[in-house]
């Protein structure tokens, strides 16, 4: 009973944080280009996954072990995309629409490239965290590797 | 005869208008009231750096090294490229400053030998730091690692690379009132002292008039990326429907409430909400929801 009413209770906050993500995913700029379209949803899908960490952390959403571990496990793997077809020349900001990319992402691959490892790294810590807590300072660094990736690398909001 | 006198008028005017300019652009001198002798308190002094956002301009560009203010990074505006200074504890930056110059420098907009600093440097914020953290801060600058790199000299042309002008420019718009004037709650006011003043948000989320000065009636309302592209957003409660918490889980953690993260040159900004206690970044939130 206690077993029903709790995964009841996980699947009432999980349709919250979806449907919350929803809206954010529809205000995302899009772009005419493929490649900074698919870019925009590899961050999507990466942002919905932090932020059902986040809602654990936050006491939003009841703790799971399974729920946290599969988050952090899809945000690690989002992190590991190959890059060349997505990030391809001649589509950073002002070069097509809707792109945020600075040009440094070309000048400095391998910096953009370390970005993503230190979000990898950061997700996979947090596979296995004990309690929401635990989830809670994972989140610390999660978030230092998005800044610090969206600091030197994307544009600001057109 | 007739053109003598005219050209003798003519030169008498222009006597005078040279004379009304150098009266009307004289540096200000220091505010008395800072020169007094303080018992710094360093610990102080490293909060007031990190709410005051000193690293985030001061710091060599791309190095991952904060603490050494070496200067060199570059600011366009409309008016040219402005390079901030090293202001490193050593003979290239403020090294054999004494605390009145710095306060003069910091308040005032005003360099040690008497010129004019251009309002790039937010001293327009600054003017209202109290006399206690301004000393703080200048005890805890000469904590900091000094660096021999020579500061650069700004690329700005006429005139507005003649410094003896910006003492007009800070007569029509240095202001001693704060934006939102009159007596607050206690937390708001905290929150007013580190917004408009030691975090100076309005430098580049208030647009600005032709030359340069904020537009106060239009406080925190957004404005263009100096950058050319893209604009810095309205932080005002008519256009940022955060919560309080969202304003401070986004200060402490840098995620927005839909998990989208801060970037840019706000990146910073947060490093350096995350350094304050909590009750600096939930005051910093409170003056923002009780903008008008």
């Amino acid at each position: 009973m206690r077993i029903l009413r709790s995964s009841k209770l996980m699947a009432v906050a999980a349709c919250t944080v979806i449907a919350s993500a929803g809206l954010a995913v529809s205000q995302v700029a899009t772009s005419s280009n493929k490649a900074v379209a698919a870019r925009h949803a590899q961050m999507q899908v990466i942002g919905y996954h932090i932020g059902v960490l986040g809602a654990v952390a936050k006491g939003e959403m009841a703790y799971d072990s399974a729920m946290v571990d599969a988050a952090a496990t899809n945000i690690a793997t989002l992190a590991t995309l190959q890059r060349p077809p997505m990030w391809t020349d001649g589509t950073e900001q002002g070069a097509a629409d809707g792109s945020r990319a600075k040009a440094e992402i070309w000048s400095d691959p391998g910096g953009f490239a370390d970005g993503f490892a230190v979000l990898e790294k950061a997700a996979l810590a947090i596979v296995g965290a004990a309690d929401s807590g635990a989830v809670g300072a994972g989140m610390g660094d999660l978030g230092g590797a998005c800044k610090a990736c969206h600091e030197k690398y994307r544009g600001p909001k057109n | 005869m007739v053109s003598r006198r005219i050209w003798s008028i003519a030169a008498l005017i222009a006597l005078l208008g040279a004379g009304a300019f150098w009266a009307l652009t004289r540096p200000a001198p220091l505010n008395p009231e800072f020169a007094a002798a303080h018992d710094s308190d360093v610990e102080n002094g490293a909060l007031v750096f990190h709410a005051a956002g000193c690293a985030s301009c001061h710091a060599a560009p791309d190095g991952a090294d904060k603490l050494t203010l070496a200067g060199g990074e570059a600011f366009a505006s409309d008016f040219g490229t402005f390079y901030a200074p090293n202001i490193s504890p050593g003979a290239a930056g403020i090294g054999g400053w004494t605390l009145p110059q710095f306060a003069r420098a910091v308040t005032r907009g005003v360099s040690p030998d008497g010129q004019h600093y251009y309002p790039a440097f937010p001293y327009g914020a600054y003017t209202h730091m109290t006399a206690a953290d301004v000393s703080d801060l200048f005890a805890f600058m000469q904590t900091l690692p000094p660096s021999e790199t020579a500061s650069k000299p700004h690329d700005v042309g006429f005139p507005f690379n003649i410094r003896r002008g910006l003492g007009l420019w800070k007569r029509l718009f240095l202001n001693d009132g704060f934006v939102v004037a009159g007596d607050l709650p206690a937390s708001v006011e905290r929150g007013r002292y580190l917004v408009e003043t030691l975090g100076h948000c309005g430098e580049c989320h208030t647009p600005r008039n032709a030359l340069g000065g904020l537009q106060r009636d239009a406080w925190l309302t957004g404005a263009p990326n100096p950058s050319g592209k893209g604009r810095i957003p309205n932080i005002t409660p008519a256009a940022l429907d955060w919560s309080k918490a969202d304003l401070i889980y986004y200060f402490e953690s840098g995620f927005t409430p839909d998990y989208d993260s801060v970037g840019g040159a706000m990146a910073s900004v947060v490093d350096n909400l995350s350094k304050l206690p909590e009750s600096d970044r939930a005051a910093t939130a409170a003056y923002l929801k009780a903008l008008p």
